[in-house]
């Protein structure tokens, strides 16, 4: 069996192992266009801080593609699918049995004049941007971010360590407005501040000349560099070659199966579904490839990994020792929610309850034991259930005395 | 595999499991400086819950598949497949707390970066259940409730 994957992130390095579990003769490739072992990508922030090296980044041990007996193709394209064959930009053909498409996202540049070819514009993706970015800039250099998302921020914070001047520049009222609701982005953005980043939220850059960055209010914010943070797009050039379904993403079954039986796709790239409110949409994050890669790589080897029953989005990350976790519904749309807010200074706690059921919530500088929260969002557990107010604190101990001696008496392991 | 269960039938509230672990994860292996004087201060990896009531200790299930794993960013949180104990490697641990939020237990502690249980990276007792007066902490295969 030939088993082919596109793309060395976390969804395609997490089937590549799912793969050999399942099936220990079966040749495994990867390609990749970036030259590297696979790494962890959101660590490209704290490689431009500094606190990570590049040779702290790898994502697994050194040996991973050996001992795994994984044929490498890095530093060159993937060009289009077509007939059982992965065709590369040399022109050489990669022919494949099963074949999944882990190509993951790309950055989404908004219509700002002055960015095509420009030398001192950056997105913030891949190692290679951080590297490329933090030669361009200096110590006195005038950063200007377009994006107050989790990319842009984190982009920010790390860009703080080697620069005095960083702006982000916001479209929504609020940072982090994606995942978290106003109350909870306004500590983040003035926590951003107190620590010496500048955030203009409700605003836009519209031009970029060198020298100065236009905001969308006439304002002029000086700018020698600009870097692009404004979102991601799922990367569906090569499943379009394969003419597979489309939608807001690769569209696959529970089992990570495209239209097309012989390939999978997973990660940033494919269409997920969002059990916290029920859409289909991307959600890029880590854990979500993870685990799609995990299914995908178990079904192309015939294994029997759990199907996708859905994800939802969840969000933990740290600004200047700030952390901050989201999870499902934090802004909720409609009053059909009940919403409970817990605030202690930075501390923030917002609980989004619906139908005796936690849809989401917000824990800033409160990290104490957050996944209990997760699991009720993911288990739909009825509050009803759960004794004492787990807005103050939760614990096991607010289950039932049969579920906490399943839950520490072994009778139950995830 | 080997795992760490409670039963809460015994426990009496005492935290013995808490200092005991805290002085195995501490530098000096002393129980008096590992609470009163070792900086940085050692960190216990498993919690007592509850009052004089009910007790019990939580610890790390060292699951068959960690959400802790799988939303490591940096690869640092590791199940090793020989031992099946789930280890975060704090040298690569850079506190984004992922895993802290993944954990449907609760089981993993957040400081300036995550720190579990490790049992006691293979020794043939780990500290807590070593040192729990009442055999509340118990090291078996298969757990109490199967």
């Amino acid at each position: 069996m030939k088993y082919v994957i596109i793309g060395n992130g976390a969804a395609g390095i997490s089937a590549a192992g799912a793969i050999r579990k399942h099936d220990k003769k079966g040749s495994i490739t990867v390609i990749s266009d970036e030259p590297y072992a696979a790494y962890g990508r959101p660590l490209i922030s704290y490689f431009i801080k500094g606190t990570v090296t590049q040779d702290k980044m790898p994502y697994k041990s050194p040996s991973f593609y050996e001992d795994y007996r994984i044929k490498t193709v890095f530093g060159q394209s993937a060009e289009k699918i077509e007939s059982g064959s992965v065709v590369l930009n040399s022109g050489q053909r990669v022919e494949f049995d099963k074949l999944l498409i882990a190509t993951g996202s790309l950055p989404f540049i908004p219509p700002i004049s002055g960015l095509s070819g420009n030398p001192n514009v950056f997105t913030f993706l891949k190692l290679d941007d951080a590297i490329a970015l933090k030669k361009a800039v200096k110590r006195d250099s005038r950063v200007v971010i377009v994006g107050g998302g989790l990319i842009g921020l984190k982009a920010a914070e790390g860009l703080h360590a080697i620069c005095d001047n960083i702006t982000v520049v916001e479209l929504a009222d609020r940072v982090l407005a994606a995942v978290i609701d106003k109350q909870g982005g306004d500590i983040v953005s003035d926590h951003l501040e107190k620590n010496g980043i500048k955030c203009i939220t409700g605003n836009s850059v519209e031009a970029f000349n060198n020298n100065e960055a236009i905001l969308k209010n006439g304002e002029a914010v000086g700018c020698d560099i600009l870097v692009v943070a404004v979102g991601v797009r799922p990367n569906v050039r090569l499943a379009e070659s394969a003419g597979i379904s489309i939608n807001k993403g690769i569209v696959t079954n529970e089992n990570m199966q495209t239209s097309n039986p012989d390939i999978y796709a997973a990660g940033d790239c494919v269409e997920s579904f969002d059990i916290t409110d029920g859409s289909k949409r991307i959600l890029a994050l880590w854990p979500n490839a993870v685990r799609q890669g995990i299914i995908a790589g178990s079904h192309m080897a015939g294994g029997a990994e759990p199907a996708e029953k859905g994800t939802m989005p969840l969000n933990s990350v740290g600004f200047f020792s700030l952390n901050v976790m989201t999870c499902g519904i934090t802004d909720p749309r409609d009053n059909s929610y009940e919403t409970i807010i817990k605030t202690e200074g930075q501390k923030y706690k917002k609980f989004v309850i619906k139908d005796d059921v936690l849809r989401g919530f917000v824990l800033v500088d409160s990290p104490h034991r957050a996944g209990l929260y997760t699991a009720l969002v993911r288990d739909k557990k009825p509050l009803s259930s759960l004794s004492g107010d787990i807005t103050e604190e939760m614990g096991l101990i607010n289950f039932s005395k049969d579920e906490i001696k399943k839950k520490i008496g072994g009778g139950e392991i995830q | 595999m080997k795992r760490i269960y409670a039963r809460e039938q015994y426990c009496i509230n005492c935290r013995l499991c808490e200092c005991f672990c805290k002085t195995a994860h501490s530098v000096s292996k002393d129980i008096i400086k590992a609470h009163k004087t070792e900086k940085p201060e050692p960190v216990s990896r498993l919690f007592v819950e509850g009052d004089n009531m009910l007790s019990f200790a939580v610890n790390c299930r060292h699951c068959d598949k960690p959400a802790c794993v799988e939303a490591c960013i940096t690869g640092a949180m590791v199940k090793d497949p020989e031992t099946g104990i789930v280890i975060n490697n704090s040298e690569r641990c850079v506190g984004c707390l992922s895993c802290v939020l993944a954990c449907p237990y609760g089981a993993v502690k957040a400081g300036n970066i995550a720190y579990k249980c490790d049992l006691c990276r293979g020794e043939e007792m780990p500290a807590c259940v070593k040192n729990c007066p009442n055999r509340a902490l118990i090291y078996i295969e298969g757990g109490s409730e199967r």
